[in-house]
């Protein structure tokens, strides 16, 4: 692996860029390299990980059982990365791609390190940005002291932080058990879980348990599950949850099977799952579709995870989630693609070497529908019922001036909507409102999430300065262009 | 309102800001509309831009037309029901030094001497008070002290729900394919039947091309894509909407704290596929312009950058007016990035002649006859 510290050690341009080092960006970068192809791994973070295995060589959390054994597995894929030829650009954005109308089936991308931005060429690119919480709207989940489960694994992982004071943890999802469990052996006071799985969930999953029942997930599953149950207070069944308090979070209320419950608490952790994190892949003119059980946005990809964009590949979460093992697997997988596309690489051989990856994809993907089907969050929580509950928190737009807006002005989608309310258009660029805009559309004008559509989204895909931008290196050609 | 209305006394092809508007007008004349659109109002052009309501530095052929629409503006809501997020804190352009200020006088006088009093010079002091975070080095400039911006799709979609209360059938998601004559009819072909109409209006915008081509006008049309960039929220430190003589550059920073930098830096239009492709090299000059201009913004973040798909003709003014070649045929189209602020009056103009025959206000220069000279 090499280093890049600064932006002018980037060549002009690489066989393939590989975004996002967690375990499906790490295995990509790692296999392609060893397969002969020049390699860039940019990532946001300062270290190698991903979320998932987040600061794994860095973290401050020492004692492995805080964190559990499959963390301390990304170090292993960590390793396999350095000891490949391919170039590691850490604090590395990109916030743009695009077609290099120079090189028809090359693309140009826009870089940003340390202050600098660069535009660099690539014959391939793989996406590996993984995957993102859920927006979970709550009233009162804009008060300081809520936040989202993740970001308290992040604290935890890259800090050894926990939350101070009393917590509290609701939504639903394998990751609520996971991190309640990290949090109180880190130490974390854990007042109470409040679990949103709908009852009814059980009953849909039930033909999909079947393949649960084989695969990596059931042993661990339970064992956090039952532990969780055990050694914390846990309310199942919870059907709607408020955060109160004057400048900051004081309680949380919920409701369950008709009685309320009301617990004083500091901070409250919020989580309704992950989707596949969709900006780039959607920035960059991938087509998209809404997958049912997953419910969730996710990109066209075939058996090579390559995109309906000829040269863009998908790997990991970002192309539906199947969790950080499989993550590492499909990464590989993109990767013999993209060589094979190169030509460093024959179909026949590509084929040949991928296949015992496939086999070992297929066990761990097992189980995961049961997964998706059990923990696929309740309609009240994807769209807000009560009016004043904010879904943008960037331009602070409410769950009734969406249904509004779709009602009364006739807005028939997510696109119309951003130039009626700019709800999308703020700093997150809709990360977070998205979902929630999409679900409320589709209730209040008696349609699906896939009949009402997703933002249309731009470059930049991270924000980028304007003191970056106005110093991006100018070539002779581009400067006579705009004189037109 | 029928949705299966297939003959009016006007078919709009177009459903942008001048397609709406014309439609609104003639539907307030008592003439019955059908407008055709092959995505959603105001999907293109004017959904996108940057929003600019200006009379500044306009041409001369387009003042008339762009001062009917200024009325307009001024009493938007009580016109189409919604404020269409119209606010007037004037444009000013900027002049960066002494030779861009002698350009101002010269054109603020030939403006006087035709009768235009809109534009006022404005010295460095002037400057200063109205737009305080100028660079010091400015000199001066031009101010049109009615101009200001609105929110340009939510004012197109208003002008279609208005035109859609008043009668007129609005028929989003469906694509023409062909225009041909039919006895004293228009038989508009469309992918959703066909549909007649005595008199018919072009504002396919980037499309109208190959509408005027269909009737044997074809005309040099350019399709382009102008880019747009604008900024997470900022204090608020400029009221006016900035441009600037010498360089490219249009500028605004709404009351929510975002600031919009546009100018007319060209991405590349892909019109078959309602796609557009950024070029970053030329938005990092629009934003080493910036740099220069605002060093408050210099560590702003960029959130988002985008195009629109926009019709521009070789002297860069819009096709406006009845045909040279068939008198029931109506154009409107071409606008070369700067339609947005004439549409609501450009839409009562063209109603006022489809339905009486003629209009005082002058709109010579406009014909599509400049191109089919040759005939």
């Amino acid at each position: 692996m090499t280093p890049i510290a600064s932006i002018e050690q980037l060549a002009e341009s690489y066989d393939l860029v590989v975004v996002g080092a967690g375990p499906a960006g790490l295995s990509a970068a790692a296999r392609a390299a060893e397969l002969g192809l020049s390699v860039l791994l940019a990532d946001e973070n300062p270290a190698p990980g991903g979320q998932i295995y987040r600061a794994v060589t860095t973290t401050p959390v020492r004692n492995r059982a805080i964190l559990g054994e499959d963390y301390w597995r990304g170090a292993d894929i960590v390793a396999r990365f350095e000891r490949s030829q391919a170039a590691y650009a850490p604090r590395c954005t990109v916030w743009s791609i695009g077609p290099d109308e120079a090189a028809p089936g090359s693309f140009e991308l826009g870089l940003s390190l340390d202050g600098k931005a660069r535009i660099i060429g690539a014959r391939q690119v793989i996406l590996a940005t993984g995957a993102q919480e859920r927006p979970f709207p709550i009233p009162g989940w804009t008060l300081p002291g809520v936040m989202t489960a993740g970001a308290a694994q992040i604290a935890l992982k890259s800090a050894g932080a926990i939350p101070s004071g009393r917590t509290v943890i609701a939504g639903c999802g394998p990751l609520l058990y996971l991190l309640a469990s990290q949090l109180a052996a880190a130490g974390c006071q854990i007042a109470a879980v409040l679990d949103t799985t709908p009852s009814g969930n059980w009953s849909k999953a039930l033909g999909a348990i079947p393949d649960f029942l084989r695969s990596p997930y059931l042993a661990k599953g339970l064992k956090l599950m039952l532990t969780a149950r055990r050694k914390l207070r846990f309310v199942s069944g919870v059907t709607s949850l408020t955060a109160t308090g004057s400048g900051k979070l004081a309680t949380v209320q919920f409701e369950q099977g008709g009685r309320t419950g009301t617990i004083a608490c500091d901070t409250l952790l919020l989580h309704q799952g992950v989707i596949p994190s969709v900006n780039f892949s959607n920035a960059a003119g991938c087509a998209h579709d809404f997958d049912v059980e997953q419910h969730a946005w996710v990109p066209r990809v075939d058996a090579w995870f390559a995109s309906t964009v000829p040269g863009i590949a998908i790997a990991g979460d970002g192309a539906g989630i199947g969790g950080a093992e499989s993550a590492a697997l499909r990464g590989e997988i993109a990767a013999f693609g993209a060589a094979s596309r190169l030509g460093k690489l024959s179909e026949a051989e590509r084929d040949r070497q991928a296949a015992p990856i496939r086999t070992e994809l297929d066990k761990k993907l097992r189980g995961r529908r049961f997964l998706d089907l059990l923990y696929k969050p309740a309609p009240q929580f994807l769209a807000p019922p009560r009016d004043e509950t904010i879904i943008c928190r960037c331009e602070e737009v409410t769950a009734g001036q969406v249904r509004d807006a779709a009602r009364r002005l006739g807005v028939t989608g997510p696109n119309q909507m951003k130039a009626f309310l700019r709800c999308g258009m703020g700093p997150c660029q809709g990360r977070l409102c998205g979902p929630t805009v999409v679900e409320l559309i589709a209730e209040t004008r008696g349609s699906t999430p896939a009949e009402t559509g997703y933002y249309r989204l731009r470059p930049p895909i991270k924000p980028v300065t304007l003191a970056e931008l106005a110093a991006l290196p100018q070539t002779e050609a581009s400067v006579k262009a705009v004189v037109r | 309102m029928s949705a299966e209305r297939r003959s009016a006394d006007v078919i709009v092809i177009g459903g942008g800001i001048h397609g709406c508007s014309t439609a609104m007008h003639c539907a307030m004349r008592g003439l019955s509309v059908i407008l055709i659109e092959k995505d959603h109002a105001g999907r293109h052009a004017s959904g996108v831009n940057a929003g600019g309501v200006r009379q500044l530095a306009r041409h001369v052929a387009e003042i008339p037309l762009s001062n009917t629409s200024m009325a307009i503006w001024h009493n938007i809501a009580e016109l189409v029901d919604d404020d269409c997020g119209f606010t007037s804190d004037g444009q000013v352009l900027v002049a960066e030094d002494e030779a861009d200020l002698e350009g101002c006088r010269a054109r603020v006088a030939d403006l006087t001497l035709r009768g235009f009093h809109h534009e006022e010079m404005i010295d460095a002091k002037e400057l200063r008070e109205i737009v305080p975070a100028v660079s010091e080095s400015c000199p001066g400039g031009v101010i049109s002290r009615r101009d200001g911006a609105a929110i340009p799709l939510r004012a197109t979609q208003a002008f279609k729900r208005k035109a859609e209360s008043l009668g007129a059938t609005i028929r989003e998601g469906v694509r023409v394919t062909r225009v041909e004559q039919d006895g004293p009819n228009w038989r508009v072909v469309t992918d959703a039947g066909d549909f007649l109409a005595p008199r018919i209006v072009n504002a396919a915008g980037a499309w109208a091309d190959r509408i005027a081509a269909d009737l044997g006008e074809p005309v040099p049309l350019e399709v382009i894509a102008p880019m747009l960039m604008i900024t997470a929220p900022l204090p608020a430190f400029i009221k006016p909407v900035v441009i600037l003589r010498g360089r490219k550059l249009s500028f605004k920073q709404f009351g929510n704290g975002t600031v919009l930098i546009g100018g007319g830096h060209l991405g590349t239009p892909l019109r078959d596929q309602n796609v557009t492709l950024l070029d970053w090299r030329k938005l990092a000059i629009s934003a080493g312009t910036v740099w220069d201009l605002f060093p408050i913004m210099r560590g702003a973040p960029i959130v988002r950058a985008w195009a629109g798909i926009e019709a521009r003709m070789p002297d860069d003014l819009p096709v406006f007016g009845r045909s040279a070649k068939h008198d029931s045929v109506y154009h409107q189209f071409g606008f070369s990035a700067h339609g947005f602020q004439l549409g609501p009056g450009a839409g009562a103009v063209m109603a006022e002649i489809i339905a009486t025959g003629r209009s005082n206000v002058p709109i010579d220069g406009l014909d599509i006859a400049r191109f089919t000279t040759t005939h």
